[in-house]
């Protein structure tokens, strides 16, 4: 950044120009208020969020038993629906997680440059497809095909917990609903950590290579390890759009209310999501019922804004020492 | 000459230089014989194509490395394993892009005719010709007062970041948090501007600029990062060469450091519109829903082609039918405004990138 004030040859001993130097022009005055202005709107909107919702959100706390569908207090209310938003975001974790960074790894590392650029076109591809139309596609194409698969897990794994049924023919069940939400996720992922993958020192890379290193072990050892708080930081940020994500779980989950707090992953019987379960509720909702579901709201963005937090300062630490 | 013929280099055939190596159309054998045992498999235990070509993944990933173990050694054996695994995970994220793209455009292509664009659902019932020309209305309506709320707090919040707050703790501070709101559930956006208009019109509240109140909290980090990479790049020189000439910072930054940026900030903000023209959850809690045309943003419901899709699946009316292909026509429509969009942006960052002169 260039020295911003006007600078000026010292005059030879008059002390006005220094006064001089200290009055701003009105247009750059007018200019950079506009500016911090804008700035602080940032700041406004986003300590709006938390005061509006949480005003909005108090009178849901104390609300009656029939506007939380017959939970007694709030906080029952509210663990069961964190229960499956937690759930449906940790399946969309297992799934993406290694996915996206075997992508991340074609595209950095294995794919020739022709097809590395396509590559990173394709993902872009996925992250701009609207959640809605997910939902289409997770409700009335994958939804079917899933419940096929379903009968056959309860058939053949049934004796284990998450598959013990009876199975969803329609596929409809938190398990669907984690997949389309790894999909869903896994271009965030892919993209920070491709982009960390390719920063890797080029030296540290050509030093294993030389020293008899296959291409997996020169992964391992000079790009994995100057990734990792990268890695760990993309999968949280991941985790944050997942456990926010709406849509498509609203239309490919079939839960009502607070849901079941079960393991059972191929059931009829499915937990909710927050954002979900607002989803479905809110256009009919009326009375104490809307600040329920905003106290509910409440809830969602704590839980996102303390992830995306905790993600954002991994990266801000890491990127410190790096630049070290 | 003599000296060389009387002791030639002494070459032990038992150490080799190079170890053996598997030919170069090893992957491919093992691909083609990969699908065989799938096939063979799949047609034993009476599975369909999907189960078969899960079989040849899981044989190909098996095959080609236990070649390389007996062959090549554990080293290679495990780099070949990797190398599989990595390019069966892309394979595993780029089956279901191009089944749901597939999907939608056979879906969707039939319910598309002029009539669809030209239609609104206003006292439509069963499979009358009805269409989405509210939804679409609503749809541009809503994101143009979105942009005209983002763009111009999002550029001059970058602006700030980069031409006055360099190093400052608001400076910093507002970088972190623009990060962490792009973490903003869509759903949480909706809430928001929900609880902020029932202070003012009472509760239900539903209108068209709730809408764009709640996009443009998503659309703001977007245009501030891209702005703020862009304004990174235009070189300090520029900035010199026009403080030298004594031209006032904010000329400089209107009319020198702005116009070199600008290819980078229209690609931003397309980028920006693309990803919330598809919101579909704050729009449906603050827009709401509804089946005529509506201009005003300040009154009313308003329909938008995301929500549009959302009831057109869950209550399709009867017969069930109708309901269900203008929903796949309108995913298409939606789907097909994201995408041109996004190349529009990409051939606006290449077309009006600024000339190097080099």
């Amino acid at each position: 950044m260039p020295s911003t004030d006007t600078v000026k040859a010292p005059p030879p001993d008059r002390e006005p120009a220094v006064k001089k130097r200290s009055t701003e022009r009105p247009g750059d005055r007018i200019f950079r208020g506009t500016a911090v202005g804008a700035a602080t709107v940032i700041l406004v909107a986003l300590a709006g969020v938390a005061i509006f919702l949480t005003v909005e959100g108090l009178p849901g706390l104390t609300a009656e038993p029939d506007a939380m569908s017959g939970q007694a207090s709030f906080a029952g209310y509210a663990l069961r629906l964190v229960y499956g938003t937690l759930l449906a975001a940790v399946i969309a974790l297992v799934v993406a997680t290694p996915l996206s960074i075997g992508m991340a790894l074609v595209i950095s590392h294995y794919a020739p440059r022709r097809l590395a650029t396509p590559l990173g076109y394709v993902v872009d591809l996925l992250a701009a497809v609207p959640s809605v139309v997910y939902g289409l596609w997770g409700i009335l194409f994958l939804g079917p095909r899933m419940g096929d698969l379903f009968r056959w897990l309860e058939e053949n794994l049934g004796f284990i917990p998450l598959f013990a049924g009876p199975a969803a023919g329609s596929g409809r069940t938190i398990f669907t609903a984690g997949l389309v939400l790894a999909i869903m996720v896994l271009p965030i992922i892919t993209a920070i950590c491709r982009e960390i993958f390719a920063q890797t020192p080029k030296l540290h890379e050509e030093a294993a290579l030389a020293l008899g290193a296959t291409r997996w072990e020169m992964v391992r050892m000079a790009v994995f390890p100057y990734a990792r708080s990268g890695m760990v930081s993309a999968t949280m940020l991941g985790l944050g759009r997942a456990l926010g994500e709406t849509m498509a779980v609203a239309m490919v989950l079939a839960a009502s209310g607070t849901g079941f707090v079960t393991l059972n992953l191929i059931s009829t019987q499915n937990p909710n999501t927050i954002a979900a379960n607002i989803a479905r509720e809110f256009p009919e909702a009326t009375g104490t019922s809307v600040n329920v579901l905003i106290a509910s709201g409440l809830v969602l963005f704590v839980i996102t804004f303390a992830v995306n937090f905790a993600a954002r300062a991994i990266v801000a630490r890491s990127g410190k020492k790096m630049n070290r | 000459m003599t000296t060389l013929e009387k002791n030639p280099t002494p070459v032990r055939e038992d150490m080799p230089l190079s170890g053996p190596r598997l030919p170069a159309y090893a992957p491919l054998l093992a691909v083609v014989a990969a699908i065989a045992v799938g096939g063979a498999l799949a047609l034993v235990l009476g599975a369909g194509v999907v189960a078969a070509a899960f079989l040849a993944i899981v044989a190909f990933v098996v095959l080609l490395p236990l070649w390389s173990r007996i062959v090549e050694g554990k080293r290679s054996a495990v780099d070949r394993l990797v190398a599989a695994l990595v390019w069966v995970a892309l394979l595993a994220a780029i089956v279901p892009l191009v089944s749901l793209i597939w999907t939608v455009v056979s879906k969707g292509a039939p319910a598309l005719s002029a009539d669809f664009f030209t239609y609104s659902m206003r006292s439509v019932f069963g499979d009358a010709q009805g269409g989405i020309y509210h939804a679409l209305i609503g749809t541009v309506l809503v994101t143009i007062a979105a942009t005209i709320i983002s763009v111009p707090i999002g550029i001059f919040t970058a602006i700030y970041l980069v031409e006055y707050g360099t190093g400052s703790r608001l400076a910093r501070s507002i970088t972190f948090l623009v990060d962490v709101m792009t973490g903003i559930p869509s759903i949480v956006a909706g809430l928001f501007a929900y609880a902020l208009f029932v202070l003012f019109f009472g509760p239900g509240v539903r209108m068209g600029f709730g809408g764009s109140v709640a996009l443009s909290l998503l659309m703001i980090p977007v245009v501030v990062r891209s702005t703020e990479e862009m304004l990174k790049l235009v070189p300090g020189e520029l900035r010199e060469a026009a403080y030298a000439l004594g031209v006032p910072k904010w000329r400089t930054i209107t009319k020198v450091v702005l116009p070199t940026a600008m290819s980078g900030i229209v690609t931003g903000v397309t980028l920006a519109i693309a990803r919330v023209i598809g919101e579909t959850a704050p729009l449906l809690i603050i827009a709401g829903k509804t089946d005529s045309v509506n201009f005003n943003l300040f009154d009313e419901r308003m329909a938008t082609l995301p929500v549009f899709i959302y009831y057109s699946y869950t209550q399709p009316g009867l017969p069930a039918s109708a309901g269900h292909e203008r929903a796949w026509g309108a995913a298409l429509v939606l789907i097909a405004i994201v995408m041109i969009l996004n190349v529009l942006a990409r051939v606006i960052g290449k077309a009006f990138a600024p000339k190097t002169g080099r």
